[in-house]
């Protein structure tokens, strides 16, 4: 039997192609759950401590001293604008602190998914799973600060049902976001940067803290196409008992920000298992 | 075969996992998986040069190499986990890299490095594993008990990998392996790192699966495990395949049956001396002369005038055409 010594390349496919997702990201996404059900209660305590605190200290305490603020000409009692943006601030740690360490732990430090990659499940839908699970645990903490924040009597506004699908969707913009820099990461000191140089920036630019007509115009600019304040400008009104103007812009600035992200960080991760 | 003996006195406890697919849907002539000129560059370096090899169902094929040979490469494009700059890997009659996770549900994997989750213990180890098969959780967990007493691990059903021995680590990844009741199992180093009673242990694992009817590609660096395990060798270096066979053919045909080592105060000089024409080969490593010979009793009446010198005389072995095809150097590159 004669064949050529050497066929064409078995595979020239481009790092870019199109996300290949199934199924089959379903039973990695369920053995994240049964790690994290073990430890649910002592990592949620640490996820909504801080927020509660914040929330506390500042709107309870600058509230007093600041006492309403205008949001589109309507006054706001100061702790009902800061919950409203902090539990998106909230969606976004959470997604990314996930996204960031746990699955680099997962992915580089325990090899996880390597060893899921020798069964019948590919890259992309393991990308997919950590995407999802992410996005899952930021709706559990933002989840278990509403139900504080209703406790609380902050708002009772039943519109706030709404505001958790949204922030679900955060959740998917910032973990997609971050697995990106998850895709390139050598160590965890790496996050830090992504940490102290973008979401703290963010946080301080969207509006969770104050309103961002208070910012010069220019930083008004970046600040308008940030995530998190598109995020907010979805939330915020959904606690004051009323409907988010824009919605399409805001919503559609947050679905770009997810879609272009994801496809970034799957086409990194491919590069770095060399597929 | 020096191992009867131990297997004799372990076997009653020979397990036997339900199969769930006939061994023989294969027709017994096709090769279970055929890779053919297999070629993997990174940048200037060939790590893989166009390599082909068959496993027929029911073989254990080996594949001996020193560290850098492209053993680990090879088992990654066997995975379509690193895609080849040539040839093609056909399994099952599915193709890689195309088919991928169609041949992957049929194949089982021990990797060199443990995966195993740190967070949960042996049976959701084995559970968790089994979900990524598509398998429904009761089908996995009726698998489970035979599957940790095949491991030797049922009282550590409800330990973490952490609490378990380099050994039972080994063997959860080889049950872990098993989940999804494999036609075929890639196996790369699986004892590396293990004393010798956890190796002849997996060592016998591995021998009641061939009885089973599993194929085995397995890659590694312990010759006596080459020799046990595996009715067919390749020897692979830097990424071509030098020699592929039966493991007491390939020593037949590159090697005399005998060897004559000497070591001791002045072993050295005897390289040079008469004595050569005793041997059809002479090499020297270290302090120590191989002489590899055909007649050996010659040899050894004239070494009795060296009664300081040590001498080993034993038949060629792997090891010694390992070391013959692949040279004595260090790999400092490995």
């Amino acid at each position: 039997m004669t064949t050529p010594a050497l066929t064409p390349p078995a595979q020239t496919q481009s790092r870019w192609r199109a996300p290949r997702l199934s199924l089959r990201f379903w039973p990695v996404f369920l053995r994240n759950l049964l790690v994290w059900r073990k430890l649910a209660i002592p990592s949620l305590l640490g996820n909504i401590a801080e927020p509660l605190m914040w929330l506390v200290a500042f709107g309870y305490g600058m509230g007093a001293l600041v006492g309403e603020i205008k949001v589109d000409g309507q006054p706001v009692p100061y702790i009902l604008f800061l919950a409203s943006g902090s539990i998106c601030m909230s969606a976004m740690q959470a997604a990314s602190f996930e996204a960031l360490y746990s699955a680099f732990s997962r992915m580089h430090v325990q090899k996880t998914w390597d060893g899921i990659m020798n069964a019948p499940v590919g890259l992309d839908d393991i990308v997919l799973a950590e995407m999802l699970w992410a996005a899952f645990k930021a709706l559990f903490t933002v989840t278990a600060i509403l139900g504080v924040m209703l406790a609380l009597n902050i708002s009772h506004s039943p519109k706030m049902l709404v505001a958790w699908p949204i922030l679900l969707g955060v959740g998917i913009t910032f973990s997609s976001m971050a697995l990106v820099f998850n895709a390139l990461a050598k160590g965890y000191d790496f996050f830090t940067y992504y940490f102290t140089l973008f979401l703290t920036p963010t946080m301080f630019l969207s509006g969770v803290f104050f309103p961002l007509d208070q910012l010069p115009s220019v930083v008004r600019v970046v600040a308008d196409w940030l995530p998190l304040s598109n995020a907010v400008a979805l939330v915020r009104p959904l606690f004051m008992d009323q409907w988010p103007r824009d919605v399409l812009h805001h919503g559609g600035v947050l679905v770009a920000y997810a879609v272009v992200s994801f496809w970034v960080a799957l086409a990194l991760t491919r590069k770095r298992f060399g597929q | 075969m020096t191992n009867c003996r131990y297997r004799e006195r372990n076997l009653p406890r020979r397990v036997v996992i339900p199969d769930n697919h006939s061994m023989n849907a294969h027709s017994p002539s096709a090769p279970l998986f055929q890779v053919q000129h297999l070629t993997k560059r990174y940048g200037d370096t060939n790590v893989v040069q166009d390599l082909s090899f068959d496993i027929a169902p029911g073989e254990c094929l080996g594949v001996i190499g020193p560290n850098g040979a492209g053993k680990t490469t090879t088992i990654r494009m066997c995975l379509g986990l690193t895609v080849p700059n040539a040839g093609s890997i056909t399994a099952l009659g599915l193709q890689m890299p195309v088919d991928a996770l169609a041949i992957k549900a049929q194949l089982g994997v021990v990797t060199q490095l443990d995966t195993l989750d740190p967070d949960f213990n042996c049976e959701e180890n084995l559970l968790v594993y089994g979900r990524y098969f598509g398998m429904k959780d009761a089908a996995i967990k009726k698998r489970i008990p035979a599957l940790l007493e095949f491991a030797s691990l049922t009282s550590k059903a409800k330990a973490k990998p952490g609490e378990l021995s380099g050994g039972m680590k080994r063997r959860l990844s080889l049950a872990r392996a098993l989940v999804n009741d494999p036609k075929l199992l890639l196996l790369d180093e699986p004892t590396t790192g293990l004393d010798p009673q956890a190796r002849h242990l997996m060592w016998e694992r591995l021998q009641l699966l061939l009885q089973q009817g599993k194929s085995i590609l397995l890659t590694t660096h312990f010759m006596d495990e080459a020799e046990r395990l595996c009715s067919r060798l390749l020897v692979l270096d830097h990424g071509k395949k030098i020699a592929e066979g039966k493991p007491r053919d390939l020593i037949a045909h590159y090697l005399e049956p005998e060897v004559v080592e000497v070591y001791g105060v002045g072993a050295l000089a005897l390289a040079d001396s008469p004595l050569r024409a005793h041997a059809a080969r002479v090499e020297v490593s270290g302090e120590t002369v191989f002489f590899y010979t055909r007649d050996s009793a010659a040899l050894i009446q004239a070494l009795h005038a060296y009664p300081q010198l040590r001498t080993l005389h034993r038949p060629a072995n792997l090891e010694d055409l390992f070391l013959k095809l692949t040279g004595r150097q260090i790999r400092e590159d490995a």
